[in-house]
């Protein structure tokens, strides 16, 4: 399908996925057998100028959309999701900086994010704080110049990997979700640590851990925007993201496909390859459609975010909602054309199953993208005058 | 640190096919490379240019289209680049390959080093490298496989050279001329802003003319060598592997020796 990228645009998609494919695909698996995180695979990425695509470029970043950056995004997840967590992260755990940081928090993070030389991470999830963020527990006190922080994160990508770490708190627990503030936390501050990182069924080579504040004394300008905006900050990060989940889906389908298309042509069964059974051809060409819709997909609804639409509520979790559903079907099914061979560690299918998993789970389960997406048509078909 | 590096345009090799007919390489929908020998040359330079800092310019003799190699190496990191190109270049051999790209560099101006490729995958020679050095007056180490040290106030460069059966390592002064294997480096990625840099370069096009070369000695009148025919070797007949215990092995030889007639006698 040709989706009649500019020059640029299509520059930015070749370059990631040689990068992906010179410099990724060579040590995926076995970053994956060890459960590994590569900062030099990074550094090629930052080499490359792909990790400060979203920032501006008078923070030293390309300046560019949402859309670019999901082109670059699902050329990495379509070699290994992992790597493509860690590469679409770093966006997110800028995100808050970019869009309500000060022009010195602008000036201090985001040159050193564009380079690669600071990893950022986004930390809102607690152990009583899933799917419900409000339930979070962490507090952030004001003490002179400074807030003192307490409280433990849990399940934080990038944790102890990332210099600048994005930290949801709340400031004044009588407002509620209203009462929540968003901090810059960095790597080295006193009384901030990391616990135990967690052991994970997929995505192995993006790190999963705790981050613990134990009266964590951080300047007051570490405050992004003022108190009170947490959620809403958080929530538009989240809203900004979650097409970049969405294209992880669709990366990872493709490059299912392509190992499943190419084992089908060559297995021989019955004496022709399975390919030739209409029943493999079938599964292939719903693989192939549902991609190329997924693609559509979150193609047209981030060009539509980056026109400056107001409320994308509901479209970035459409965005997010139906590639997942489908990378884990596709995967799934693309182990079973492999058969035996898929299932075994030596193909590379069987890891792309296990990535798949979490698509559906993190940046908001896709129970809640439903929720979300009810919400809205509710509300939006409650007022007769906005119907459609 | 000033670095040169030659590079050369040619059709990539994993798809390169012969016309049976006429014998000579189908160049028609074959996609053109750099040749992956000088990528590390390429690399050899942006690595010394991160350490020392200065500039790397990149050079190729070819026709019109070679810019688009030039291109590819800008999208690296190479600074500049310019390609010599006239009809009257065409055909040339090893020697006035060299002839012509040293008249060009001189041109340039003054290098503290300049690198090529090992060799070039379509003509495999070799030759090209130590050509120009002679052509230039100049040092050369071919087959680098490492820098060891450069010392820049003293004017010398230590390096490894790969050898059949080891390595030796080789003192130079300054300037001098590189060529290198692919194990001297890992390759880096092109960025984005070389990418942008690289679609909109002007790349100065040298004619036979600018680079006051002598007629005579370019292009194919200025060849030493000439290419009489170029063809396929003749493809070796079926082969057959066979397998099993050695007895076995033996045994299926016999029969097959016996059966094509080359033994008239089964031997018991
Ligand atoms: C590998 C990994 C990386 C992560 N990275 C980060 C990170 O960087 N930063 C961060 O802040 N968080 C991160 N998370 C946390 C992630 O966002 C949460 O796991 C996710 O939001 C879901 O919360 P939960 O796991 O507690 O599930 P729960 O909220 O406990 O949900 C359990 C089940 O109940 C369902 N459910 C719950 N409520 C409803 C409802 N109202 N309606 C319908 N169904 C419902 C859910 O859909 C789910 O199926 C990460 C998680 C993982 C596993």
């Amino acid at each position: 399908m040709d989706y009649f990228l500019t020059e640029e645009q299509k520059m930015i998609q070749d370059l990631a996925r040689q990068v992906a494919e010179e410099k990724v695909l060579p040590l995926r698996a076995e970053l994956d057998e060890n459960e590994e995180f590569s900062r030099e695979i990074i550094k090629h990425f930052a080499d490359a100028d792909l990790l400060g695509l979203g920032i501006p470029e008078e923070y030293g970043g390309m300046g560019m959309g949402v859309f670019e950056q999901i082109l670059a995004t699902e050329q990495v997840a379509r070699v290994c999701c992992g790597t493509a967590v860690t590469f679409g992260s770093g966006g997110l755990g800028a995100m808050p900086i970019i869009y309500y940081g000060s022009k010195e928090q602008k000036q201090k993070y985001l040159p050193d994010v564009a380079s690669g030389k600071k990893l950022t991470a986004f930390a809102l999830t607690e152990s009583t704080a899933g799917s419900d963020a409000s339930g979070i527990q962490t507090t952030a006190v004001r003490d002179g110049d400074e807030y003192v922080l307490n409280g433990t994160k849990q399940w934080i990508t990038n944790a102890a990997e990332a210099e600048i770490y994005c930290v949801v708190a709340i400031t004044d627990r009588s407002k509620g979700p209203r009462g929540s503030s968003i901090f810059v936390v960095e790597k080295g501050d006193s009384g901030f640590e990391f616990g135990k990182k967690e052991k994970k069924m997929g995505i192995r080579t993006s790190t999963t851990g705790e981050l613990i504040f134990n009266d964590c004394r951080i300047p007051a300008d570490r405050l992004i925007s003022r108190e009170g905006m947490g959620f809403i900050i958080a929530m538009k990060a989240l809203d900004l993201s979650r097409p970049g989940v969405g294209i992880l889906g669709v990366g990872l389908s493709q490059g299912a496909m392509e190992v499943a298309i190419e084992f089908a042509q060559t297995r021989i069964q019955f004496g022709r390859p399975i390919i030739a059974q209409q029943a493999v051809q079938h599964i292939l060409a719903d693989m192939a459609t549902n991609i190329e819709a997924g693609r559509a997909l979150i193609y047209a609804i981030t060009k539509y975010i980056d026109s400056g639409a107001k409320n994308i509520s509901k479209v970035s979790a459409m965005a997010k909602l139906f590639p997942t559903d489908m990378a884990m079907q596709i995967t799934t099914n693309a182990v079973q054309i492999l058969g035996g061979h898929g299932y075994m560690r030596e193909y590379p299918v069987e890891k792309m199953m296990r990535d798949s998993k979490i698509l559906q789970i993190f940046e908001g389960t896709n129970q809640i993208q439903r929720n979300v997406i009810g919400q809205e048509l509710n509300k939006q078909f409650s007022s007769r005058k906005n119907k459609g | 640190m000033d670095i040169l590096v030659c590079i050369k345009q040619v059709p990539d090799t994993k798809d390169i096919k012969l016309d049976p007919e006429t014998n000579t390489l189908k160049r028609e929908g074959v996609e053109s490379i750099v040749n992956p020998f000088d990528m590390y040359a390429v690399e050899t330079a942006l690595m010394l240019k991160d350490e020392w800092g200065g500039t790397v310019r990149a050079v190729t003799m070819g026709p019109p289209q070679a810019e688009q190699a030039l291109r590819e190496v800008v999208s690296y990191g190479v600074d500049e680049v310019a390609l010599f190109s006239d009809r009257a270049f065409a055909g040339a051999d090893t020697w006035a390959t060299a002839y012509t790209l040293a008249k060009g560099i001189r041109k340039l101006g003054d290098f503290d080093l300049i690198i090529c490729g090992k060799q070039a995958v379509d003509g495999d020679t070799a030759q090209v490298g130590p050509g120009l050095a002679q052509q230039l007056d100049l040092p050369f180490i071919t087959f680098v496989r490492r820098i060891v040290k450069i010392e820049l106030d003293s004017r010398t460069m230590v390096v490894e050279r790969l050898m059949d059966d080891g390595y030796d390592v080789v003192e130079t002064s300054l300037p001098a001329l590189l060529t290198v294997v692919k194990e001297i480096n890992e390759l880096r990625v092109p960025s984005l802003k070389g990418k942008m840099k690289a679609k909109k370069i002007d790349i100065p096009i040298y004619s036979a003319a600018d680079l006051e070369v002598d007629p005579d000695s370019v292009g194919l009148t200025g060849s030493y060598t000439q290419v009489i025919e170029v063809f396929a070797p003749k493809p070796r007949g079926n082969r057959i592997i066979l397998e099993g215990e050695t007895e076995e092995q033996v045994e299926k030889l016999l029969n097959g020796l016996t059966k094509d007639k080359v033994l008239s006698v089964k031997i018991d």
